[in-house]
């Protein structure tokens, strides 16, 4: 199978975000692959591990973007690809989608395409979808079990998450799949695998190469980031001889404050 | 009529999703600054009911679309019909709950039509004739204001009670128009849904009690002899403590829900998790019990009206975020408590 994993790399989801002059920063702490990426590179490696093939990671992103498609080479994958002009420095979703499905696109045959459910960074979990309604590929989102696979016939059986429960789903491949962090348990990167990802030649690809030309105007645009007012929170103790005590003073302060 | 906005109202099995109401409702005000009105738009299969409930909650007018290949959520034909209706009418806004659902809707009729979506949508103001919607990133860490200042249409997703739920009123009318359907060609199958209903979901739910990893800490519960594994009684332990959240829950018509370490440690499924990784919340009420507050967790819960905290560690970063806290062990405060408030509510 010729497996496609899309990545992100993010901060730290334990980095402390703050904005300075008008830009996020996140200080010393480390830009990682976007943690809801790991479970998606697992399940690519898994995928390969069963049906046989080749697990390409693809990310879209600056320079120091290819240290996100270390870590995934490191956990197995075969092969990286990094897309990046400065053509792409505004891009918002509408266009990543764009330019992520022209570098799927420039992989031939291709069976499945891998995504998280979304970036720590924006939060907007939307990409993976766009980029399968480009390919005109079925969008499995939040899938958090693959309950069937049948390369040879061309079939994918799946349990996404929904808000109420799971929906079991079937599609035909080629597939776009987002997953859940339920889907899995991903692997630590092997000493080898470093090892190897370090000495990977990891093509860059620019906007000609995936056969796209501008301009890349995003539909969005983001005037304004700021931290949230710091709300003083002064939390009232509440007190008593006995749990039982504690319990109903805390009934009764919850009614009296009509908390209840 | 560039001004018309949309509201789109999201569904499960016959139910209308609570939020769809809101979105109605904040439809409505987005309109009048646009000068316009709000149409609700309801695809399905069996779900007229659901569009005299939108006329109830203010539409002036429902385009109504019921087909077979609409009886089942599955991304693609909801969003080769909503984006052939946007086409046809040149609409200036289209609104819509944030859901599961909702989100790869919007995302894929953005691809559509070339334009841009803002998700999870907290707030909104109209400035210069575009929408500037406000959203939590970095799980809540920060906020930004997002604007799609020449493409229409405007698409945002609002999260759940963030905006106020208008009061039906039965004696409202309004056109109900029946849709053609253009050629749906859906790309998956539904073959059924495991772990449905049950409960109050998380994201509607105006109180939630939530366990964390405290939830198994109380050596003086005697497991069954039966049960010898190490991990087997330390689960055992934690289902005993969320049978107490779960009574709690049941007094105040709460949701109840886990943090990330009760998940990890196998003591309630994933559905539950409250979190960066999890659910993000904005009840009216949070209840954290043996939750310590890691900030993972916070970006999950912060945003709740009240929280509070019982938890053994009077030091747990948990009481720093909670309006009232409660210093000892849950599994001696939570019975009386519930018993307390059982009380007290009369019921």
């Amino acid at each position: 199978m010729n497996i496609i994993v899309c990545v992100k790399q993010t901060p730290d989801t334990a980095a402390t975000v703050t904005v300075e002059n008008g830009r996020v920063s996140w200080g010393d702490a480390p830009l990682v692959l976007n943690p809801w990426d790991e479970y998606a590179v697992e399940e690519a490696l898994r995928t390969k591990e069963k049906h046989g093939g080749k697990v390409t990671v693809i990310t879209l992103g600056p320079e120091e973007a290819k240290e996100a498609l270390k870590v995934a080479l490191a956990m197995g994958c075969d092969e990286a690809v990094q897309v990046s002009d400065p053509a792409f420095a505004a891009a918002d979703t509408l266009v990543a989608s764009r330019i992520l499905s022209a570098a799927i696109a420039k992989h031939p045959e291709t069976d499945l395409v891998f995504f998280g459910r979304q970036s720590v960074d924006s939060d907007s979990g939307i990409t993976g979808s766009q980029v399968a309604r480009r390919l005109g590929w079925p969008s499995l989102s939040l899938v958090a079990t693959v309950s069937a696979l049948d390369p040879a016939a061309r079939s994918i059986e799946v349990e996404r998450m929904m808000d109420e429960g799971r929906q079991v789903v079937r599609a035909r491949l080629p597939a776009v799949v987002s997953v859940v962090k339920e889907i899995n348990e991903p692997r630590y990167p092997s000493f080898m695998g470093i090892r190897k990802a370090q000495r990977v030649e990891i093509p860059v690809w620019s906007a000609g190469e995936i056969g796209l030309s501008g301009p890349f105007t995003a539909a969005l645009a983001w005037p304004e980031v700021y931290a949230p007012p710091k709300v003083e929170t002064v939390c009232e103790i509440i007190t008593g001889d006995t749990p039982e005590q504690i319990a109903i003073r805390l009934a009764e302060r919850l009614i009296e404050e009509k908390v209840i | 009529m560039a001004s018309r906005v949309f509201a789109y109202i999201d569904h499960y099995q016959g139910q209308a999703v609570p939020a769809s109401w809101e979105t109605l409702g904040a439809a409505q005000n987005l309109a009048g600054a646009f000068g316009g009105t709000v149409t609700a738009l309801v695809f399905g299969q069996g779900v007229e009911a659901i569009a005299v409930q939108a006329v109830h909650h203010g539409a002036s007018e429902v385009l109504l679309a019921e087909d077979a290949s609409l009886a089942e959520f599955r991304p693609e034909p909801f969003s080769t019909l909503l984006s052939d209706l946007l086409r046809k009418d040149g609409v200036e806004a289209l609104l819509m709950p944030h859901t599961s659902r909702t989100r790869e809707i919007a995302a894929q009729v953005a691809v559509d039509l070339e334009t841009g979506v803002a998700p999870d949508v907290v707030a909104f103001e109209v400035k210069d004739g575009a929408i500037l919607a406000t959203r939590p990133i970095y799980a809540g860490k920060l906020f930004t204001r997002v604007v799609c200042r020449e493409r229409r249409p405007q698409i945002l997703t609002l999260r759940s009670r963030a905006f106020p739920k208008p009061e039906p009123d039965p004696s409202r009318s309004g056109a109900i128009t029946r849709v053609a359907l253009p050629a749906l060609s859906p790309l998956s199958e539904v073959l059924g849904y495991k772990e449905a209903g049950g409960g109050v979901s998380l994201s509607d739910a105006a109180v939630i009690v939530s366990g964390g990893r405290g939830i198994s800490n109380n050596p003086s519960l005697t497991p069954p002899a039966e049960i010898v594994d190490e991990k087997a009684k330390e689960v055992w332990r934690a289902q005993q403590g969320f049978a107490l959240i779960r009574d709690l829950a049941a007094v105040l018509g709460a949701a109840v829900g886990a943090s990330r370490a009760a998940v990890d440690a196998g003591y309630i499924p994933y559905s539950y998790q409250v979190g960066q990784t999890g659910k993000v919340v904005s009840p009216d009420l949070y209840i954290a019990c043996g939750i310590s507050g890691a900030i993972q967790h916070q970006a999950g819960m912060r945003t709740a009206k009240t929280i509070v905290a019982i938890n053994r560690d009077a030091e747990a970063p948990i009481f720093k975020l909670a309006r009232f806290g409660a210093v000892g062990d849950l599994f001696q405060i939570l019975p009386p408590l519930t018993k307390a408030l059982k009380e007290r509510l009369g019921k």
